[in-house]
């Protein structure tokens, strides 16, 4: 038998509490600190400087407050970069063209990840692990090189043309590189694993029984699925349409290999603002900006992501 | 060390609140060396929660809680000398029967030996040994359940709690298994506290039953107690199927009832539902237009195609419904009041319930010390 | 002995078209990394246009193994994906953990959208955030001097932290949470616990996030080329100002090099995994007849 346990003297009592408390703190306070530190202090950072105005020195940007007489401080906050934003055209063009072609690519990719999705959920249990597998691995292998592969296939004188050509289908080259046309389809190539991911987690926990009750009932396959399984569905729809939109507005890769070189998206004009022209309360500015624009989305995806996971319990 | 006053365990006006809810309300109860003490009650009555006051996974909000004579506060679940065997069982999946068996030795620090030798012990008493390597996965409903009560009983707790013991299991293994638990029970001795919400699990286990309801224990006693004599509305109806009437003290008084109840213990009443007064051989305290209540088990109703004998106790009606349960037959009477009563009767000769088919015109009736009154 | 007759399952056109759909699906993501693969045993500098009277050759694989800058980048970028997937795991754990097994408590709400939003946040926006916050940094304390291996490490730690977190919370949600409580219960304090039952438990987590952490570092060009300095190009930032230039052969020949041996560890993996749960269910089969 063990010894009976110490009687709890109220000292004793607080000291235990305070040490189970602090095992708890520590397990919390660890990664909250990490990413408060690298990752909302930044966002602090951006915004600050978004406020200032360009300087030729080191770091480039003016101090919002700075020390005019002994006692007196001056707080200098511009508007000019968001003034600025919104008078050249050139800001809110590649942030429309950014939102269209983000929008429009994830609807391509859910247009293909939809029956991929349910294709491996109807699979044969046994056959579902393989399936999901092959659609995974181009995620782990080099999201770069994949979109550098496109490169080889897109160009005037990429394999699509060269087949094309040995087959005398065409006798020009079809330009697809550094167009828009391009972009969308290295975003829906990159992105397919994120939307097929949620889609077939949310298609594989339907009970197969709803189907068989809506035939029973008289349905047509088809119809079953218009008015079973697609809006059941509709939570994975959800969760893949903003996993694959909200990275593709701030994408900066694949226009940068494949898109055009006149029409930016608004990554690369932000990479542009701020390594080559060194303005970095204008590329700030643009950051916050788009930071606002995904704001409601990131919202929305982590609601729904935290319901799932506590669902899951 | 103990005093002898004192009971085994003692649980002294506990309660637990988790913000605005009061999950346990209040609760003192003593549960004596031995016994096997049923906590009954729906979901979210709070049965769960007091369990895992004890086991120490929640801290009491209020009150006390003495096992062994020693206050349990502010000890930790680790050092506390009781063990639960959890509603999922909570195996550890990557370690086998034995090993999980041995888990909770090992945290005392004896030495292998001594391990090895009460593993095998345990093995034997809960008849498991044949399947001492295999993981959880591969055991089957029953033989979980068994690592289970094995890994809790190795440990030589003070107390065990069970949280649903049968609740995983099908039918026919729950009552084999209700058995064996006794006789396992009953073999070392240790005071059992389960958390049920079957009250036929909570009949068959325990020697008392303390029904619970919104956080507190409305009524404690052994099966029999809870069952014939419950002391509330609430309990005569949560336990067994009953016939509920509302009642008033009858005017009339018990000086006009026949002289076969003893006027000094009997009572009198009235229901509108009901056409002929009511007697109950049980006295009550109560104002003369106190709004009562009359509780009457169906198996206590005698059912004739003769008008009873009695000027007191029975109704008049037709059979609505028959269901035929094999061991019973349950009837349901539509009296001329249009309140349904529930009868049964037992299937003593294979054709006794032909004679009250459906549209039957049926009495009713039943003895005086069959009935109980209530107020609360 | 009669049998009645056996009818045919009504098939719906669907169960044709599914999985064509998805073999097309699968074609479109296969067939950029097999030509990728396919052009890098050609021996024409043009890459495209095949050389067929010397292809097929390894001759850009060997020009890469005596290229010392890539070389240099790609040891660069194994020691900070190791770095990174190790202390991702580490605080990834630590924030799961507290998110799906410590209720309510203050600040959850706060760490819990701090555990998301990188998961969805733009990386060019990740980036630029992370380098204004070392060069106040450096500003404020001095350090860091100048952007190196640990200013990538930590950059990519803090998004990877993430990911990991959420295959820990999966794995415990996927769990019985009275398991940490039934040791307690037995006995074990909260430090035996969590050693011997939370830690067997979410090992495959742990492992599978290590490796996601390993990947997600040791493919990122965006937030890298942000927080690098001088001197410290990562193997993507490496490919990324080659490819910008075009098509280069020897770029064919590293990714199909990294493209098998990511495969050939995948696979491997899978399979292993599939053979462990097949005698798992055997034995499972085995038990039910005993």
């Amino acid at each position: 038998m063990r010894l009976p346990a110490r009687s709890g003297s109220l000292a004793q009592i607080r000291r235990r509490l305070a040490r189970a408390a602090s095992g708890r703190a520590v397990v919390v306070g660890i990664p909250l600190l990490w990413l408060l530190l690298f990752f909302l202090v930044p966002f602090l950072i951006v915004l600050k400087i978004s406020f200032s105005t360009a300087l030729l020195a080191m770091p480039p940007y003016a101090p919002l407050l700075e020390w005019v007489g002994h006692h007196i401080a001056a707080l200098r906050v511009h508007l000019s970069n968001y003034q600025l934003l919104w008078s050249d055209p050139l800001y809110l063009d590649s942030l429309l063209y950014s939102v269209r072609v983000a929008a429009g690519s994830t609807l391509c990719c859910l247009l293909l990840g939809y029956p991929m999705a349910l294709a491996i959920a109807r699979a044969a249990p046994a056959r579902r692990p393989l399936l999901l597998m092959l659609v995974i691995l181009p995620f782990w292998t080099s999201f770069l090189l994949r979109v550098y592969a496109w490169i080889g296939l897109l160009k005037d004188d990429g394999v699509i043309n060269n087949v094309l050509r040995s087959l005398h289908l065409i006798h020009q080259p079809i330009v697809m590189i550094n167009t828009t046309f391009a972009i969308y389809v290295g975003i829906v190539y990159s992105y397919l694993p994120f939307m097929v991911l949620p889609l077939y987690a949310n298609l594989e926990k339907h009970d197969g029984a709803l189907l068989e009750a809506a035939a029973d009932l008289g349905a047509h396959p088809w119809r079953a699925f218009w008015r079973v399984t697609m809006p059941l569905s509709l939570p994975g729809v959800m969760a893949g349409f903003l996993l694959v939109f909200i990275p593709a507005v701030g994408e900066y890769v694949i226009p940068s290999l494949l898109g055009p070189a006149n029409q930016l998206m608004i990554g690369r004009v932000l990479s542009t603002e701020f390594f080559e022209n060194r303005d970095w309360p204008v590329a700030s500015a643009v950051a916050i900006v788009l930071l606002l624009l995904l704001l409601a989305p990131i919202v929305i995806f982590q609601r729904y992501h935290n319901r799932e996971l506590e669902a899951e319990r | 060390m103990p005093a002898s006053s004192t009971a085994y365990l003692q649980l002294e006006g506990l309660s637990k609140r988790f913000g605005q809810f009061l999950a346990v309300n209040n609760v003192s109860l003593c549960v004596e060396r031995g016994e096997i003490f049923c906590l009954l009650g729906a979901s979210g009555s709070g049965k769960t929660t007091l369990l895992r006051l004890l086991a120490g996974f929640e801290t009491p909000s209020a009150g006390r809680l003495l096992l062994d004579g020693e206050d349990l506060a502010g000890v930790p679940p680790y050092r506390r000398p009781l063990n639960m065997m959890f509603q999922s069982y909570a195996l550890f999946p990557h370690l086998n029967a034995e090993r999980n068996i041995a888990f909770g030795l090992e945290q005392e620090r004896l030495s292998k030996r001594q391990i090895a030798q009460r593993v095998d012990e345990i093995l034997e008493v809960v008849k498991m040994a044949p399947y001492r390597a295999r993981k959880p996965h591969q055991l089957s409903g029953g033989q979980r359940q068994r690592v289970a009560l094995a890994r809790a009983l190795v440990k030589r707790p003070k107390l065990l709690l069970l949280d649903e013991p049968l609740g995983a299991l099908d039918r026919k293994l729950r009552e084999h298994t209700q058995f064996e638990l006794l006789n396992i029970q009953q073999q070392l001795g240790v005071t059992f506290i389960v958390v049920t919400h079957d009250q036929e699990e909570a009949m068959t286990l325990a020697t008392r039953i303390g029904v619970m309801d919104r956080g507190e224990i409305v009524q404690i006693g052994t099966p029999r107690e809870i069952y014939e004599f419950p002391a509330t509305r609430f309990v005569a109806d949560f336990i067994g199927s009953v016939n509920l009437f509302d009642a008033r003290l009858s005017t009339a008084s018990v000086s006009v009832a026949p002289a076969a109840v003893d006027a000094a213990r009997g009572t009198c009443l009235h229901s509108p539902e009901l056409p002929a007064p009511l007697l109950v051989d049980q006295s009550i305290e109560a104002a003369a237009d106190a709004a009562l209540w009359v509780a009457l088990r169906p198996e206590k109703i005698a059912l004739s195609r003769q008008p009873p004998a009695q000027q007191h106790n029975w109704a008049r009606g037709t059979v609505r419904e028959v269901a035929y349960l094999g061991d019973l037959s349950v009837f349901l009477v539509r009296l001329e009041s249009g309140r349904e009563l529930r009868a049964s009767l037992t299937n003593s000769s294979r054709e006794c319930a032909e004679q009250f088919a459906r549209d039957t015109p049926v009495y009713l009736s039943w003895d005086s010390t069959s009935a109980i009154v209530g107020s609360s | 002995m009669s049998r009645p007759p056996i009818r045919p399952p009504i098939r719906p056109r669907r169960a044709l078209l599914l999985p064509l759909l998805l073999a097309l699906g699968l074609a479109f993501l296969y067939l950029p990394i097999a030509s990728l693969i396919v052009y890098s045993f050609n021996a024409s500098r043009l890459v495209t246009v095949w050389d067929a009277v010397h292809s097929p050759t390894l001759k850009w694989y060997g020009e890469l193994f005596h290229n010392s800058q890539i070389l240099e980048a790609a040891w660069l970028s194994v020691r900070i994906a190791v770095m990174n997937a190790t202390g991702a795991v580490i605080l990834g754990t630590l924030a799961g953990m507290a998110l799906s097994r410590f209720g309510r408590f203050g600040g959850r709400a706060l760490l819990a959208a701090l555990t998301t939003a990188p998961l969805v946040m733009p990386e060019i926006i990740t980036g630029l955030s992370l380098l204004l916050l070392f060069i106040t940094f450096e500003q404020l304390t001095g350090w860091p001097a100048q952007r190196d291996a640990a200013t990538i490490t930590l950059a990519h730690i803090s998004f990877s932290i993430s990911y990991v977190a959420v295959i820990v919370q999966a794995r415990l949600a996927g769990s019985d949470g009275s398991l940490e409580e039934a040791a307690l219960d037995l006995g074990a304090r909260p430090s035996v616990a969590f050693r011997r039952i939370t830690l067997p438990l979410i090992a495959p987590a742990l492992l599978s996030g290590w490796l996601l952490s390993f990947t997600l570092s040791w493919d990122d060009v965006v937030i890298s080329q942000f927080v690098a300095g001088p001197g410290s190009s990562t193997l993507p930032m490496v490919i990324f100002a080659k490819v910008r230039l075009g098509v280069s052969p020897d770029v064919n020949a590293l990714a199909t090099l990294l493209i098998t041996l990511v495969a050939a560890g995948v696979l491997l993996s899978t399979l292993l995994l599939q053979r462990r749960e097949r005698s798992r269910a055997r034995a499972l089969a085995l038990s039910q007849e005993g």
